[in-house]
């Protein structure tokens, strides 16, 4: 099927007032089909900018994107984006929502109003159709941009950090949502996240990035995500390894934070 | 001076009496009633309906009983009407002394009424008569009818007793007398505290104006005539103005270049106020249809403008990028993205741009037209139609409020999620 590859990818600009900013530098990566991808790192590492040139919102100054066999270039429904919050249309209904990308392709009602219905239902938002989305609850609010992203049939869905703004018990529930729809649609995934515990319940493959300049600090193969599908996520989390592992990366990141710190005092 | 004693004393006093009275009536049980700090949190001041409606009662009032009006029942003291007299005491040059009384007739303006009727009286100072209307005074040469004149070195040494000089003002029954310099008797009948209808007219007065002008019209246009020219040449203007702003609006929020053509223009004639184009529209366009519909779209063109461009720069990021993301072309975003999303702003600007036509229109009127609401008030400010003028003033009051009323309305339809997100 589809393989995304990210290919040497470097980014550079200049700043108003001289000099540059290196935010991210030889970044490679290979992600095939169906692949569930976490990124992690601490703030300033690139991983939002990475996100955005795989959504084609930035171009990078070096190395290219490819999704089989061509260059990603610019924005394009085959890769499907999911945002943190406000990204919903508000003066549309529900459905309307989820029927945007369908719509603007131009598809009748009748080919995608069973598909859009389906995935309200798989989303639990059925008797939900109707209502304006203003009315919705937050986690109510990201599960309709789940669906919306999904009824367009994407190739590779691209999140960035879509559950940072739920609280904490809705937050785990959506995670749940998130392995669902990911082993039913078998769709390939990135998703960014400042949550060490998410990047591992929600991560195959984990990414930590480290900053100035951007770039793959390490990269982990887990098995959590297939642990955790269809099971309440705090047994995985009781898994020793679990445990382990979040020790282990956490402590990466604060050692990366610190050096960050230290440096800006330096300067400072 | 009182009038500000009475309207303050009305309003402590009718917070006490409603608040006192309406207690029970008026407890309310929902979450805001619960609040018990309302000092300093906005949210827990609402309107007290009861003070709005007392608030414009009492205007009515006083405007009523201010200007002695029919259907007030309480008057603040008028102008004296009716008959009354004073006496003046002329001294010849030999020393001796005379008093005469002088019978004045004080009447209401417009009223024609006869000198009264009196006796000459004893004595080389004869009686006078005079006439006056309210709020008037009236020079009183008392000395024609005496047998010493004032040129014959006769002069008036006390008015109803009390010693006087030229230059002296002393008050008597019902008014007050000056003497001028060259000692002839001024009288002021007494004034009261009510409005001269010159001034300030009573309220049946402009409502039978209305009646009027509606049916017979003025300055060869009826009322509604005058109304609706205003109205549509602030509707023509303001359409334009939106027709040619908010697509400018969205072009400069869309585009580098518009952005950078119009930015100088749109930045500059902003704060030109559209009252101070009137002379240069007037010279251009002349004082037709067309001058008027020109300047009311150029008050309302930037004001739009403004607002389209506030309205694409507020549509947050992350939508444009979730619409391309979902396969929306450029003109589909524009459409179902930009465009709603803008309307808040643009609702907004209308708004403002409505509020500032309504109030151009009629200055622009003022200064020069054949028909208008400002035409109307000002011509008839000229010959002191003040009733014309008040009702103009209340009509047009009434329109920009109801035009204000009916923007929100719409909006609240059309902008449902509007301060929801």
């Amino acid at each position: 099927m589809s393989t995304l590859s990210i290919e040497n990818i470097s980014m550079r600009f200049d700043l108003p007032g001289g000099g540059h900013v290196q935010a991210l530098k030889d970044v490679t990566l290979e992600l095939q089909s169906g692949e569930l991808l976490s990124v992690l790192g601490p703030s300033g590492c690139g991983k939002t900018t990475l996100l955005n040139i795989l959504a084609g919102f930035l171009a990078p100054t070096e190395g290219r994107i490819m999704l089989d066999d061509h260059q990603v270039k610019g924005p394009d429904a085959e890769r499907g984006m999911v945002f943190q919050q406000g990204a919903l249309f508000e003066w549309m209904s529900v459905r309307d929502n989820v029927s945007f990308g369908p719509r603007m392709a131009g598809r009748s009602k009748a080919e995608y109003m069973d598909s859009v219905n389906h995935l309200l239902e798989v989303v639990g938002l059925k008797d939900f159709k109707d209502k304006a989305v203003y009315e919705l609850s937050g986690g109510m609010q990201q599960r309709v941009a789940l669906a919306r992203c999904l009824a367009n049939d994407p190739d590779v869905i691209l999140m960035d950090e879509p559950l940072g703004a739920l609280d904490a018990l809705t937050r785990e529930k959506m995670q749940g949502l998130v392995l669902k729809l990911w082993k039913e649609t078998g769709k390939t995934i990135i998703l960014i996240t400042h949550s060490v515990e998410e990047a591992l319940l929600l991560g195959e493959r984990l990414l930590v990035m480290a900053p100035r300049p951007g770039r793959i600090h390490k990269e982990y193969r887990l098995p959590f995500a297939d642990e955790g599908v269809g099971k309440d996520l705090r047994e995985v989390k009781k898994n020793p390894e679990f445990g382990e592992k979040r020790e282990e990366i956490l402590s990466m990141i604060w050692d990366m934070e610190e050096e960050i710190m230290g440096r800006t005092e330096e300067t400072a | 001076m009182t009038l500000l004693i009475i309207y303050v004393l009305v309003f402590v006093l009718s917070f006490f009496i409603v608040r006192k009275l309406l207690r029970g009536v008026m407890q309310r049980n929902d979450f805001i009633s619960l609040k018990t700090v309302t000092f300093g949190d906005e949210s827990a001041v609402r309107p007290d309906r009861w003070a709005s409606v007392i608030s414009v009662v009492t205007i009515f009032l006083l405007w009523g009983a201010f200007t002695g009006s029919n259907w007030v029942p309480i008057h603040a003291p008028g102008p004296f009407v009716g008959d009354t007299q004073f006496t003046y005491t002329l001294e010849a040059p030999d020393g001796s002394r005379d008093d005469a009384t002088v019978h004045a007739r004080v009447s209401r303006a417009g009223e024609s009424v006869e000198d009264p009727e009196i006796e000459p009286g004893e004595g080389f100072a004869k009686n006078d008569a005079i006439t006056v209307g309210a709020w008037r005074s009236e020079l009183l040469l008392m000395d024609k009818n005496d047998e010493v004149k004032r040129s014959e070195g006769a002069k008036v040494v006390a008015i109803d007793g009390q010693p006087v000089a030229p230059g002296d003002t002393v008050s008597v029954a019902d008014g007050q007398v000056a003497i001028t310099s060259k000692g002839s008797l001024n009288f002021s009948p007494a004034k009261g505290m009510q409005m001269e209808p010159i001034w300030l007219p009573a309220p049946e007065a402009v409502v039978a104006r209305v009646g009027e002008i509606a049916s017979q019209g003025y300055q060869n246009f009826t009322l509604w005539e005058h109304l609706y020219w205003s109205l549509f040449r602030v509707i023509v203007g303001f359409f334009f103005g939106a027709l040619v702003g908010i697509p400018l609006g969205y072009a400069m929020g869309l585009s580098d270049w518009f952005r950078g053509w119009f930015d100088p223009i749109v930045e500059f004639m902003r704060p030109v106020p559209p009252l101070a184009l009137i002379p240069l529209v007037i010279i251009w366009a002349g004082i037709g249809e067309t001058g008027k519909v020109i300047l009311l779209f150029l008050a309302a063109l930037w004001i739009m403008t403004i607002s389209a461009r506030a309205g694409v720069s507020g549509v947050a990021i992350s939508k444009v990028h979730a619409a391309y993301s979902l396969g929306a072309s450029k003109w589909q975003l524009m459409r179902y993205v930009i465009m709603p999303n803008s309307l808040p702003e643009i609702f907004t600007g209308a708004r403002v741009a409505m509020g500032v036509c309504w109030g151009t229109v009629v200055a622009a009127e003022l200064v020069a037209a054949e028909k208008g609401a400002g035409m109307m008030i000002m011509v008839a400010s000229r010959f002191q139609l003040t009733d014309i003028v008040i009702m103009g003033i209340i009509l047009i009051g009434i329109i920009g409020y109801g035009i204000d009323i009916l923007m929100r309305k719409a909006e609240k339809w059309l902008v449902p999620w509007k301060g929801r997100i």
